[in-house]
């Protein structure tokens, strides 16, 4: 698997070739340094790990900044491991857009997407809420409604959907197209939306 | 957002529409598609909304049709836009002229600038 780490910038909406209007997202990814080649004699497994955004040397801990001057480069905020990469890339190398991506390519988004807090199950899970606004109904429009039966199985079964913590996770977006790449610039232009806010960090995966 | 105006800036393709502004009377040529068939269609209406900036500028063309009020939104880049003719116009003294979604005949009419203030 490729990829190659990057920055969401935000969204805008661009005309493909029918003249359709598509929504798009704008994403600032690489150049990443290869900050370690994992092989399957010394590790177990063939991996590449790739390196993107500078950080402060007086964040970085000790052993990272270990790390990095074995691969020849500066300290970096995001370091993300690619298993079975096949770039013909050695330690300290720079990957970059073009590298990786071509137009058309059809790609995975891995982001963190953002944080809603404390939801309940209308909005985390889409429910319905229970009943009518009237009829003697009160505190119950956005209750989740019964959660089981009672003697049998006497125990509430797991996985229930509940109210809980909502967003603010790992979340993959599959099958994105490339739309447009922008080398020069690293701006890579993904069809449709990709989990975030803007200027967090993603994984685009091949 | 700078980069989101660069990518902007390289879709953006078509400008050499003539300027027009809130209070003209043009006309759009589009294309529509019907199944396999490409054929062009004319709307002729008064410009009553240009919002937007770049590839996300769009303009509202409002026109009566059988004493009924028909309005259509382009956005200025969208590719079905053959062509846009400006056959009038207008004096106007707002931006945005939805006064004349509330007024019918004579008085929805927009008068005529003389002097075209092209410098």
């Amino acid at each position: 698997m490729n990829g190659i780490i990057g920055k969401k910038i935000g969204m805008t909406s661009i005309f493909d070739e029918n003249g359709k209007n598509i929504a798009c997202t704008v994403i600032q990814a690489g150049p990443c340094v290869v900050t370690q080649v994992k092989t399957e004699e010394s590790d177990g497994y063939n991996a590449m790990q790739l390196g993107y955004a500078e950080a402060k040397s007086k964040n970085t801990s000790k052993a990272l900044q270990g790390h990095f001057d074995k691969a020849g480069t500066t300290a970096k905020r995001k370091v993300v491991e690619f298993r079975d990469c096949d770039l013909e890339k050695d330690l300290g190398d720079t990957v970059t857009l073009e590298d990786v991506f071509e137009e058309g390519d059809v790609v995975d988004v891995v982001g963190t997407s953002k944080g809603k807090g404390f939801q309940g199950v209308v909005k985390r899970h889409g429910f319905g809420g229970v009943g009518d606004a009237t009829h003697g109904q009160h505190n119950r429009q956005r209750a989740p409604g019964s959660i089981g039966a009672a003697s049998y199985p006497a125990k509430v079964v797991k996985g229930m959907k509940m109210a809980g913590q909502t967003g603010n996770k790992r979340v993959k977006m599959t099958n994105l197209n490339v739309v447009k790449l922008f080398p020069e610039q690293n701006l890579l232009v993904i069809r449709g939306a990709v989990p975030g806010s803007r200027g967090s960090y993603v994984v685009i995966e091949k | 957002m700078d980069s989101i105006q660069f990518v902007q800036e390289q879709m953006l393709t078509k400008t050499d529409f003539p300027a027009f502004r809130p209070g003209d009377t043009i006309v759009v040529t589009y294309r529509i598609v019907e199944g396999a068939k490409e054929r062009n269609q004319s709307f002729k209406g008064d410009v009553i909304k240009i919002t937007g900036e770049g590839l996300n500028k769009t303009f509202t063309v409002r026109k009566m049709s059988n004493g009924v009020g028909v309005e259509r939104i382009w956005p200025m880049s969208s590719p079905s836009i053959t062509k846009i003719e400006v056959l009038k116009h207008g004096k106007v003294r707002r931006a945005k002229l939805y006064y004349l979604r509330g007024l019918v005949g004579k008085k929805a009419r927009i008068k005529e600038r003389q002097r075209s203030t092209k410098k």
